[in-house]
């Protein structure tokens, strides 16, 4: 007996077992969701409200839900980790989702069947896979290693690594240096690693005036909200933050704390913030998805349906975004909303809607109490196949304000709603 | 109204004629509502900083992005929002969220 054989065996079972007959074939259909973020949850939640005979179930290995908007705020001390941990208790109490904490070791996407670690596993008609980033570490020298890697913690999910720089940031010593390294672009949260600048500096103007924070960017300039940043980099920040564009990393010296990089040598830091290149989370890769260069998954902007495997969608972070939109929290919540109501239409032989319209707005804090934003609102082109500005719409905060950072504290609750009960 | 579309969408998924209780099914419409949510809670059920759209009357939301859109009411980010949508889209998706019980 072949391995995979054992494997539907045991996934037979347990489906008969933990999960009820498998093939009970509601005339709603089925979908499995896979991943439970911003993307996932929203995705399940909306496909039960508008396609209510539709049974739903959500793979995600995490019990806790803990937002990535915000985090920065509890690296620098001004939220708690607890502010932003929630739970998918309500999608399955309220919503009537089917939800499985486990871990997808396999996408059969011939039988149309989702294996899980526990050898359990889950047909579907549809397949939703969110499983936001995963990170290329293989590319980075000196962090090939998982204990090398935390030592220089990337903290770009939020969870234990969130804790571990704002644990390092708290106890740094007099004078001490906080240095960053920013990935090139595509990657989560464009304009993120510059809010953790000013967030970083922020709390050292109060608790260590005389503390650096040291920006290497691989891009040639700050990405997102450029002139507001640099800004605050010049103004409230100047002699504190320093930025560095055009900073190639070639290696890294995790137990000395010290990074390499092409034209500016080495630099020792007291704490180093690596982040490091991006791409679709593995269960997207090897699941043979992410066709744009084995790392972005290519997807039909009208239904986020896989542009290589039929009746598999992907939304968030994981998709090649169409040009000029982030990966954001807030843009896997919209792109989930078109998805559902795409599966709802499929699953009922409807033609899914062909004009599809999202927005998005992401607020960045400058400091504890101020903020600012980019907004955008995006239509489909159906010429370009792409989603597309919607002409006048959009744009950027005047400057950063304290009424914005009272607005971007009621948005994270606002979508955390929306996206969890 | 607006938790009363989902059965719009089951009718629709099940083939049945639209019973009285929905005159004028607007699917469509309540997928673009649905982008509001992100920022202003399900169902435009705000927690706060936001306000809640459930509760607002269709033509008072209408208005509301009209005037965002044309400046006459000032605001931060809800003008950039409202030139992204035509005079019609603005019309259904206030008539989809209008009159959402708060």
């Amino acid at each position: 007996m072949h391995r995979r054989d054992i494997l539907r065996l045991a996934g037979a079972v347990a489906a008969l077992g933990a999960f009820g007959p498998a093939a009970s074939a509601a005339s709603g259909g089925r979908v499995v969701v896979v991943g439970g973020g911003f993307a996932g949850a929203t995705c399940a939640k909306y496909i039960r409200t508008w396609s209510p005979r539709t049974e739903v179930t959500l793979v995600e290995a995490s019990r806790d839900f803990i937002s990535c908007p915000m985090s920065n705020r509890v690296i620098a001390g001004m939220l708690g980790m607890r502010d932003l941990t929630r739970n998918h208790r309500a999608l399955e109490s309220r919503h009537g989702i089917r939800l499985v904490h486990d871990t997808v070791t396999a996408i059969d996407t011939d039988a149309r069947e989702v294996r899980l670690a526990s050898g359990a596993s889950l047909d579907y008609d549809r397949l939703v896979v969110a499983p936001g980033v995963d990170f290329a570490y293989e590319s980075m020298r000196g962090l090939e290693s998982a204990a090398a890697q935390s030592l220089m913690p990337h903290a770009w999910k939020a969870g234990p690594q969130t804790l571990e720089l704002r644990q390092r940031l708290a106890t740094l010593r007099e004078g001490g240096v906080f240095a960053m390294h920013i990935p090139k672009v595509p990657f989560r949260c464009p304009p993120g690693p510059y809010e953790r600048a000013c967030l970083v500096a922020s709390a050292m103007k109060r608790f260590n005036p005389r503390g650096k924070v040291l920006v290497f960017d691989s891009n040639p300039d700050i990405l997102a909200k450029r002139d507001l940043f640099f800004h605050s980099f010049v103004s409230e920040y100047k002699g504190i933050i320093e930025y560095i564009p055009n900073a190639g990393f070639e290696s890294a010296n995790a137990a000395q704390g010290r990074v390499t990089f092409d034209v500016h040598g080495e630099v020792d830091a007291d704490i180093w913030n690596v982040i490091p290149p991006q791409r679709a989370g593995n269960v997207a890769r090897t699941g043979g998805l992410a066709n744009v260069d084995n790392r972005w998954c290519e997807v039909d902007f009208l239904t986020y349906e896989s542009r290589v495997v039929p009746n598999v969608h992907i939304i968030g972070d994981s998709i090649a975004s169409a040009p000029g939109t982030p990966k954001s929290g807030h843009m896997a919540n919209q792109q989930a909303k078109v998805c559902a109501a795409a599966i709802a239409a499929l699953l009922a032989g409807r033609a899914p809607s062909d004009e599809p319209i999202i927005a998005n707005t992401c607020y960045s804090f400058v400091n504890d109490k101020e903020a600012m934003h980019v907004a955008g609102v995006y239509k489909f082109d159906a010429e370009k196949r792409t989603m597309v500005s919607v002409p006048g719409s959009g744009g950027l905060s005047p400057s950063s304000s304290s009424e914005e950072g009272f607005m971007a504290v009621a948005w994270i609750f606002n979508i955390l709603n929306d996206t969890l009960s | 109204m607006l938790r009363k579309i989902p059965g719009a969408f089951l009718a629709l998924a099940i083939g049945l004629p639209f019973g009285h209780a929905y005159a004028e099914p607007d699917p469509q419409a309540v997928v673009w509502a649905s982008a509001c949510f992100s920022c202003h809670g399900p169902e435009g059920r705000s927690e706060g900083g936001m306000p809640p759209l459930a509760g607002m009357p269709a033509d008072a939301l209408y208005k509301a992005m009209t005037d965002f859109r044309s400046g006459a009411r000032p605001a931060t980010v809800m003008h950039q929002h409202a030139r992204g949508y035509t005079d019609e889209q603005l019309r259904r998706i206030s008539d989809a969220l209008g009159s959402t019980p708060n």
